[in-house]
C-alpha cells in the first residue's frame, strides 16, 4: 500500500514526507564533534602508509624491506606475499591487486603498505624501502588499446568492454547530418573528506572490525574478507563519518592495506591519505573521446544517431564495464530517437584507473548528445531552445535499446518551467559601485581585474539529461532496514537500522520523516550503521532514496500493520480499516484516534525487510533490452558572461527545473541540485587531472581547481513533481541530474557569447580552457 | 624535538609535548590536543576546512607553524559555543541546510564568524568573497549564503521579533 | 627552543648569526606548504618574525613621496586605507592573493623571500622601482627588488639576513594590476601585469608576472606607450595602444606547464598592458 494513498489532505507535520526537518546530525557537524573516519583512533594505535608506483608501467624486479625495519618504531610492512586470500578485487571484476607483485600498472599503484608508531615515522619508514622497477613503455593512448597493436597490459586485455546498439534502421538518414567528435577531460571527486579507516583486530586474530567511511558497507565487507581469507561475518563494518563520496569511494582504497597491518601486529592500525595522495589512491571519471553524428528531417526532428565512444578506464577496471553501458544507453539524451547505431569501448591503458562519479557515463554522453542538439538547432536555423521541445522524450517513448520509459518523463515540463525562470536583472559587470566604480567581483578574472564591462559579452545556453536510476544489467538491487519499536521512559522510540551510507546527502534526515509519516510517531532514533543488518546497495546511482526509503518504508509498513493488528483486536475494530493520521491511529468506523505512540507501548515489535525494485535485463549483441530501472530529467539554463580576448568565464546564474517526483524534503532536494550544479560547473570549466605520460601534474588543491564562492553563480531551482507510480514514495532520486545537463548548458552559453562577439569556437572539449577561447 | 611548548588554546594554557620541530598547528590541535574539530583536507591552505582564528585573525592552521603559536590566542570551532549549546552562525547553518557532509563546517563556522564580527550586514558579493578561501564540495554553496544572511538579519533585530527561521 | 620569537630587528639578526641555517618564518603561507609535503623540514631552528613590531609597520615620507613597508606587514593590511591610496596596484594585487586566510598571515617579505615568478606585489614592486633593505648582524643595505630576485625562486640574499623593510615611491599618477587565473578567485597567477604611469616624470613602467623566471620589465613597451602618451588625460591613440600590447607580448619569456602555454601567457600580457593603459585613461 503506497503511503501517498493515505497522506490527508493537510500540511504535513513538521517532521514529516514533505517538509525540510533539520538533519539529525546538524548540530555535531557545525560544533565540530561529528567522527569522520579521519577523527577515530583507538588506544595503542598504528599509523599506516602506503608505498606507491612513481612508475606508469614498470616490473618490480625486487622489494628491498631491511633498510625500514632498521628504523624504531616501524611495526609492521606487508606487500602481496603478505595477502593470505584473494589477492585481488574488484567491482564487477576482480582484477586489481590489493599489492602490485610482478608489475605496476599506474602512476600510485599500491606496492607495500607499512605500520609505525607515528605518522612521521611511518613516512620515515616508507621512504627507506627500496623498490628496483624496470620501466617499461606505457600504453597510455585508448585507440591503441582497442586496435589490438599493444600486448595485453593485463592477463584480461586491453580492452575492458565493447558493446554495440543498433537499433530500428541501421541504414536509416536525414536531410540534416551534423557530427562531431567531443572529448570530456578527467574530473576527480574531490571530497574533502580525505580517506581515512580503523582497523580493530580480533584477539585471536581470526576476525576485524573496520571503521571506514565508504559507499557501500557490504561490498567492501565481501572483497576484504575475500583477500584476508575470512568469512564475511567474521569482518565487521562500521561506517566512519564520511566527507563527500561522489563515487570516489565506491572502490575499496586503504581497506584491505588497513586490515593487513592491524592483523599482521595484532594491534589497531589507522590510515588516513593526504590530499595528494588521496588522488592516487581513488578511481575518477572516465575521460572519454565521443564521435556523434545526428540525421534529421528539415525541421530538426531526430531520425537517427550515431556514435563511437571511448572511455580511458586506466589501469583496472572498477565500474568501467556499467560506465560505459550508460553512456551508450542514454546515447539519445532525453529525446525521441527511432534508429540508432552505437558503438561504446572501455579500454585498459596505464593511466590512472576510473570507475565511478556522480552522474557515471551519462555525464559523457550528455556533453556530446547536447552539443550536437546545439549544432542541429543551428543547421536546421532553429532556437536550441525550440529544437528540445520537438525532440523531448514522454512517458512510453523508447531508448535505443528498445526500453520503454515507464517513469513520469516530463521533459517538456523541465524544459517550459526552466525557461519561465527570470534572467539575471544585473548587467554584465553588475550594477555600478556606489563610487561609481565597476566592482570587479561581478567579472570575469574578478580580483584580477582582468576586464572591464565592455570586454564582457553575456551568452545564454541550454541543456537536457536523461539519468538512469538505481543498477542496471540484471543486477539483484536491493536495500534492507530494520524497524522496531523500543519502550522509552519518555515513550515510544521508532529505531531503524541500515547499512546505508550517509554521505552527507541526508538519508539520515529522510529515513526518520518517512518513519513519522507511516507509523505517526515522532521519536525516530538511527542505530549505527554498520554491518549488523543486511546490505543497503552502495550510495550511488541517486538510487538510496528510493531503495533504502523503499526499505524503510516497508519495515515501517510492515511494523505498522502489526500495531494496527493488535490495537484492532484489542479494540474490536477492523486492521484493514486503520489509518494513520497525523500522530493519530485512526479508526473510521467508530471515527476513534489513539494516539500512535501510546498505542504501541509496550509491543516491541521488531521487522527486517528486504526492497528490490522491478528486475532489469541485460542487453543482447546488439544492445536491445531493458536494462535499466527508472528514469529521470532535468533541464538547465546557463547565463555566462565572457570575455572573448583573454578567455576567462563567469557564469552569473544557472537555472533549472528537475524532475524529482516528490520532494519529500525540500531543502536536502535543493542542497543536492546546487551541489551537483557546481560539480557541473566545474568540469564545465576548470575541473582536469593532467596527466602526461601517465603522471599526474595536478594532484593538489593549487591546481586542480574546484568551484569556489566566487565561481559558483547564484541557482534558481524549480521543482517538477509528478509523484512516480513506480517509485515507492513517489519520489525519484535527484543527486545525479544536476551535474549531467548544467556541464553542456554552461559550454553552450560560451558558445552563445562569443558568437555574439562574431568568435567561432568549437569549445568540443570540456572543461573549456581560456586558450580554447581565445587562441 | 624534546622541547615542550604552551600553546593557548580557547582560553586554556594546552601544554604540547613531542611534537617536532616543523609541525603544524593543525596536527598539533587535532593529533597531540585531542582538539578534532578543525579538519585537513588539502594540506596547502587551499580549502580552508583548517581555519582557525590566531589573535583574532582567520588563518589556514595547516599553514601555522604550531611552536611559532605561543603566546597568541588560537580559537577553534570548540571554542566558539559550548558543546550543546551552538552559537547563532553554529544554528542557523544546521537550519539553512547549509551542511551536508559537514567536512567543511567548522572552517566555515570560524569564517563566519570572523566575517560577522567585521562586516556585520555583508551583501552576496562580499559574503562570497570573503569565504572564497573555503571551499565546499556537497552545497554548491547557495544555502551557506542564506545561513550567513539569516544571521545578519537576526543579529540586526537583536532582540526582536525575527530570528533564525527553520 | 628550536622556534625563536625575537621582538626586534636586532635580535633577529643575532639570532641568525648565531644559528646558521635558521630558517626564517614570516607568514607561513609558502614555507609550511613546503614543510607539509615533506620537501622541507627545518634543519635545527626556526626565527619567527611574527612578533617584531617594526615589521609590521610602515611609514609615509610626504616630503620625499615614499612609503616604507615594514616586511611583515601582510596582505590583508596592504589592502586598507591609508595605505592602500599611497600604493594602490599593490592593494589591487593584495585582494588578488589567495584567500582572506591567506592574506591575513601573507607577507611582502615572504613574497620576497619566496621569489616565485607568480608572486603577486612583486610585478608591483618591480614596476614601481621598489628597493628592500636587507639587515644583518653585520649590517645592512638596499637594493633594487629587480637585482634581488635573480631566477624562479633565487635571491640575492646571504646567509644571516633579513628582509626589513620594502620602499617604494608614491607616485602621482596612474598604477593598476592585473592577473589572469583560471577560476575567480584563489588563483596562481597564469599571467599577471603591472603598469604605473608616471605623470611626474612623465614615464611609464610595466612589470610581467608568470611569463619568465623572473619579473620582467619592458623597456622597448615602456618607451613606446611614454612616448604616445597625452600627458594631460594620461590617454593615448587605440594603434598606439595596440602596438604597446604587442610589444609587451615580446618581451615575454613564458612556459608551458600544467597550468598553462606559452602562446596563452604571451598573449594574456598583451592583453592585459592593453587594458591597464586604457584604465589609466579612463581614470580621469
Amino acid at each position: 500500500m503506497s503511503v501517498i494513498d493515505q497522506t490527508t489532505t493537510t500540511t504535513p507535520r513538521h517532521g514529516a514526507l514533505g517538509t525540510s526537518p533539520t538533519r539529525p546530525d546538524g548540530v555535531e557537524k557545525v560544533q565540530g564533534t561529528y567522527a569522520f573516519s579521519s577523527d577515530i583512533s583507538a588506544d595503542g594505535c598504528l599509523f599506516g602508509v602506503t608505498l606507491r608506483s612513481p612508475h606508469p608501467y614498470a616490473r618490480i624486479l625486487s622489494i628491498d624491506l631491511s633498510a625500514a625495519w632498521k628504523i624504531d618504531g616501524v611495526q609492521a610492512i606487508v606487500t602481496a606475499d603478505d595477502v593470505p586470500g584473494q589477492l585481488t578485487y574488484g567491482l564487477i571484476s576482480q582484477d586489481q591487486p590489493v599489492f602490485a607483485s610482478d608489475v605496476v600498472r599506474y602512476v600510485g599503484e599500491p606496492v607495500a603498505a607499512l605500520a609505525a608508531d607515528d605518522p612521521e615515522v611511518a613516512r620515515r619508514g616508507m621512504e627507506a624501502i627500496v623498490v628496483e622497477y624496470e620501466v617499461l613503455t606505457p600504453l597510455l593512448d585508448a585507440d591503441e588499446a582497442i586496435s589490438g597493436m599493444r600486448d595485453p597490459i593485463h592477463p584480461d586485455g586491453n580492452v575492458i568492454r565493447h558493446q554495440r546498439i543498433v537499433h530500428g534502421d541501421a541504414a536509416a538518414t536525414g536531410d540534416v547530418v551534423i557530427e562531431g567528435t567531443y572529448e570530456i577531460g578527467m574530473q576527480d571527486q574531490a571530497f574533502l573528506g580525505l580517506e581515512a579507516a580503523l582497523a580493530l583486530p580480533d584477539s585471536g586474530g581470526k576476525g576485524i572490525e573496520l571503521h571506514v567511511a565508504t559507499q557501500w558497507l557490504h561490498e567492501d565487507r565481501h572483497q576484504i574478507a575475500a583477500c584476508l581469507g575470512f568469512d564475511e561475518e567474521n569482518v565487521r563494518l562500521v561506517l566512519g563519518g564520511v566527507g563527500g563520496a561522489f563515487g570516489a569511494r565506491e572502490d575499496i582504497s586503504l581497506q584491505v592495506h588497513c586490515c593487513l597491518l592491524a592483523l599482521r601486529v595484532s594491534r589497531p592500525v589507522r590510515m588516513a591519505y593526504s590530499r595528494g595522495e588521496s588522488f592516487l589512491g581513488h578511481v575518477h571519471r572516465h575521460p572519454a573521446s565521443i564521435w556523434m553524428r545526428h540525421h534529421a528531417t528539415a525541421d530538426g526532428e531526430i531520425v537517427k544517431i550515431e556514435s563511437k565512444m571511448v572511455f580511458d578506464g586506466g589501469a583496472y577496471a572498477s565500474t568501467s564495464s556499467a560506465v560505459l553501458i550508460n553512456a551508450i544507453t542514454l546515447a539519445q539524451g532525453p529525446y525521441r530517437c527511432p534508429n540508432a547505431v552505437v558503438d561504446g569501448w572501455a579500454v585498459r591503458t596505464n593511466h590512472l584507473p576510473c570507475g565511478a562519479m556522480r552522474g557515471f557515463g551519462a555525464v559523457q554522453a550528455c556533453f556530446a548528445y547536447e552539443s550536437q542538439m546545439d549544432k542541429l538547432a543551428a543547421a536546421c536555423g532553429i532556437d536550441p531552445f525550440d529544437i528540445r521541445l520537438r525532440n523531448a522524450m514522454t512517458t512510453g517513448d523508447t531508448l535505443i535499446t528498445g526500453q520503454p520509459v515507464l517513469n513520469v518523463a516530463p521533459v517538456e515540463e523541465c524544459l517550459r518551467a526552466t525557461s519561465a525562470l527570470p534572467l539575471p536583472d544585473e548587467p554584465v559587470g553588475g550594477l555600478l559601485l556606489p563610487d561609481g566604480s565597476q566592482d570587479a567581483m561581478k567579472l570575469p578574472g574578478g580580483a584580477g581585474r582582468t576586464a572591464d564591462a565592455a570586454d564582457v559579452v553575456r551568452g545564454i545556453g541550454w541543456g537536457v539529461s536523461i539519468k538512469n536510476l538505481m543498477y542496471s544489467e540484471a543486477f539483484d538491487d536491493y536495500a534492507t532496514a530494520r524497524c522496531r519499536l523500543v519502550d522509552s521512559p519518555d515513550g515510544v522510540h521508532v529505531h531503524l537500522k541500515f547499512a546505508t551510507s550517509e554521505v552527507g546527502q541526508g538519508f539520515v534526515t529522510l529515513a526518520p520523516q518517512i518513519a513519522r509519516t507511516v507509523l505517526g510517531i515522532d521519536a525516530v532514533v538511527i542505530d549505527p550503521i554498520d554491518t549488523q543488518v543486511g546490505s543497503a546497495g552502495s550510495t550511488s546511482a541517486s538510487r538510496q532514496t528510493w531503495m533504502s526509503g523503499g526499505a524503510v518504508n516497508k519495515a515501517c509498513g510492515v511494523v505498522r500493520d502489526l500495531v494496527f493488528e493488535q490495537v484492532a483486536a484489542a479494540n474490536g475494530w477492523d486492521a484493514t480499516g486503520l489509518f494513520i493520521d497525523g500522530t493519530d491511529i485512526v479508526d473510521p468506523t467508530s471515527g476513534s484516534r489513539l494516539d500512535a505512540a501510546a498505542a504501541c507501548s509496550g509491543l516491541n515489535i521488531d521487522e527486517t525487510v528486504e526492497y528490490r525494485h522491478p528486475p532489469t535485463t541485460e542487453i543482447d549483441e546488439n544492445g536491445q533490452g531493458n536494462p535499466h530501472t527508472a528514469f529521470a530529467f532535468v533541464a538547465h539554463r546557463a547565463v555566462v558572461d565572457v570575455d572573448p580576448d583573454l578567455g576567462l568565464v563567469k557564469v552569473v546564474q544557472i537555472a533549472t527545473a528537475q524532475d524529482v517526483g516528490r520532494a519529500l524534503n525540500p531543502l536536502s532536494v535543493v542542497g543536492q541540485i546546487e551541489g551537483g550544479i557546481a560539480q557541473g560547473l566545474g568540469l564545465a570549466v576548470m575541473e582536469e587531472i593532467i596527466q602526461v605520460d601517465g603522471v599526474i601534474r595536478n594532484g593538489n588543491f593549487t591546481d586542480y581547481l574546484l568551484p569556489t564562492f566566487l565561481d559558483m553563480p547564484p541557482v534558481l531551482a524549480t521543482l517538477i513533481e509528478q509523484p512516480d507510480p513506480l517509485a515507492p514514495l513517489g519520489a525519484k532520486g535527484v543527486g545525479e541530474p544536476p551535474c549531467i545537463s548544467s556541464t553542456p548548458a554552461v559550454v553552450a552559453a560560451i558558445r552563445d557569447a562569443l558568437a555574439q562577439a562574431g568568435v567561432d569556437a568549437a569549445l568540443d572539449r570540456v572543461p573549456v580552457r581560456p586558450a580554447d577561447i581565445c587562441l | 624535538m624534546n622541547e615542550i611548548f604552551t600553546l593557548h588554546v580557547n582560553g586554556e594554557d594546552r601544554e604540547v609535548r613531542d611534537s617536532w620541530l616543523g609541525e603544524n598547528l593543525l596536527d598539533v590541535l587535532r593529533d597531540r590536543l585531542g582538539l578534532m574539530g578543525a579538519k585537513g583536507a588539502c594540506e596547502q591552505g587551499e580549502c580552508g576546512s583548517c581555519s582557525v582564528l590566531v589573535d583574532d585573525e582567520l588563518v589556514c592552521s595547516c599553514l601555522v607553524m604550531a611552536a611559532s603559536a605561543t603566546g597568541q590566542a588560537i580559537t577553534t570551532v570548540e571554542g566558539v559555543a559550548p558543546v550543546g549549546a551552538p552559537s547563532d552562525v553554529q544554528q542557523a547553518f544546521v537550519d539553512a541546510g547549509a551542511v551536508q557532509c559537514g567536512f567543511c563546517t567548522p572552517g566555515l563556522i570560524m569564517a563566519v564568524h570572523d566575517l560577522l564580527d567585521r562586516s556585520p550586514e555583508p551583501g552576496d558579493t562580499e559574503i562570497r568573497e570573503e569565504l572564497a578561501g573555503n571551499v565546499c564540495r556537497c552545497t554548491g554553496y547557495g544555502r551557506i549564503i542564506d545561513a550567513v544572511q539569516q544571521v545578519a538579519v537576526a543579529r540586526r533585530s537583536a532582540g526582536g521579533e525575527l530570528g533564525a527561521s527553520t | 627552543m628550536p622556534v625563536m620569537h625575537p621582538t626586534t630587528i636586532d635580535e633577529a639578526t643575532a639570532l641568525l648569526a648565531h644559528h646558521p641555517g635558521a630558517m626564517v618564518l614570516a607568514g607561513g603561507t609558502d614555507a609550511m606548504v613546503e614543510i607539509n609535503d615533506g620537501h622541507r623540514r627545518p634543519n635545527a631552528s626556526v626565527v619567527a618574525v611574527n612578533r617584531i613590531a617594526a615589521l609590521r609597520s610602515w611609514r609615509h615620507d610626504p616630503a620625499a613621496k615614499t612609503l616604507t613597508v615594514g616586511a611583515g606587514v601582510t596582505y590583508t593590511e596592504l589592502m586598507h586605507e591609508p595605505i592602500a591610496s599611497l600604493a594602490p596596484a599593490l592593494a589591487e594585487a593584495s585582494r588578488t592573493v589567495g584567500s582572506p586566510q591567506i592574506r591575513n598571515a601573507g607577507t611582502l617579505g615572504g613574497n620576497l623571500g619566496t621569489s616565485s615568478p607568480a608572486g603577486d606585489g612583486l610585478p608591483v614592486l618591480a614596476a614601481l622601482d621598489a628597493k628592500l633593505t636587507l639587515a644583518s648582524a653585520a649590517g645592512g643595505r638596499t637594493m633594487a627588488v629587480t637585482d634581488f630576485i635573480v631566477g624562479v625562486k633565487r635571491t640575492a640574499i646571504e646567509p644571516g639576513e633579513l628582509i626589513t623593510e620594502i620602499t617604494l615611491p608614491v607616485v602621482e599618477g596612474w598604477q593598476g594590476y592585473a592577473k589572469v587565473g583560471v577560476r575567480n578567485a584563489m588563483v596562481i597567477a597564469v599571467a599577471s601585469v603591472a603598469l604605473v604611469v608616471d605623470r611626474t616624470h612623465e614615464r611609464v613602467a610595466v612589470a610581467l608576472g608568470s611569463v619568465g623566471p623572473t619579473i620582467l620589465r619592458c623597456p622597448d613597451a615602456e618607451e613606446l606607450l611614454a612616448s604616445s602618451i597625452d600627458w594631460a588625460t594620461l590617454t593615448a591613440p587605440a594603434d598606439a595602444l595596440e602596438r604597446f600590447a604587442a610589444s609587451v607580448s615580446a618581451a615575454s619569456r613564458p612556459i608551458t606547464d600544467h597550468r598553462s602555454t606559452a602562446e596563452y601567457r604571451r598573449h594574456a600580457v598583451g592583453v592585459l598592458a592593453k587594458r591597464l593603459a586604457r584604465r589609466a585613461g579612463a581614470s580621469l
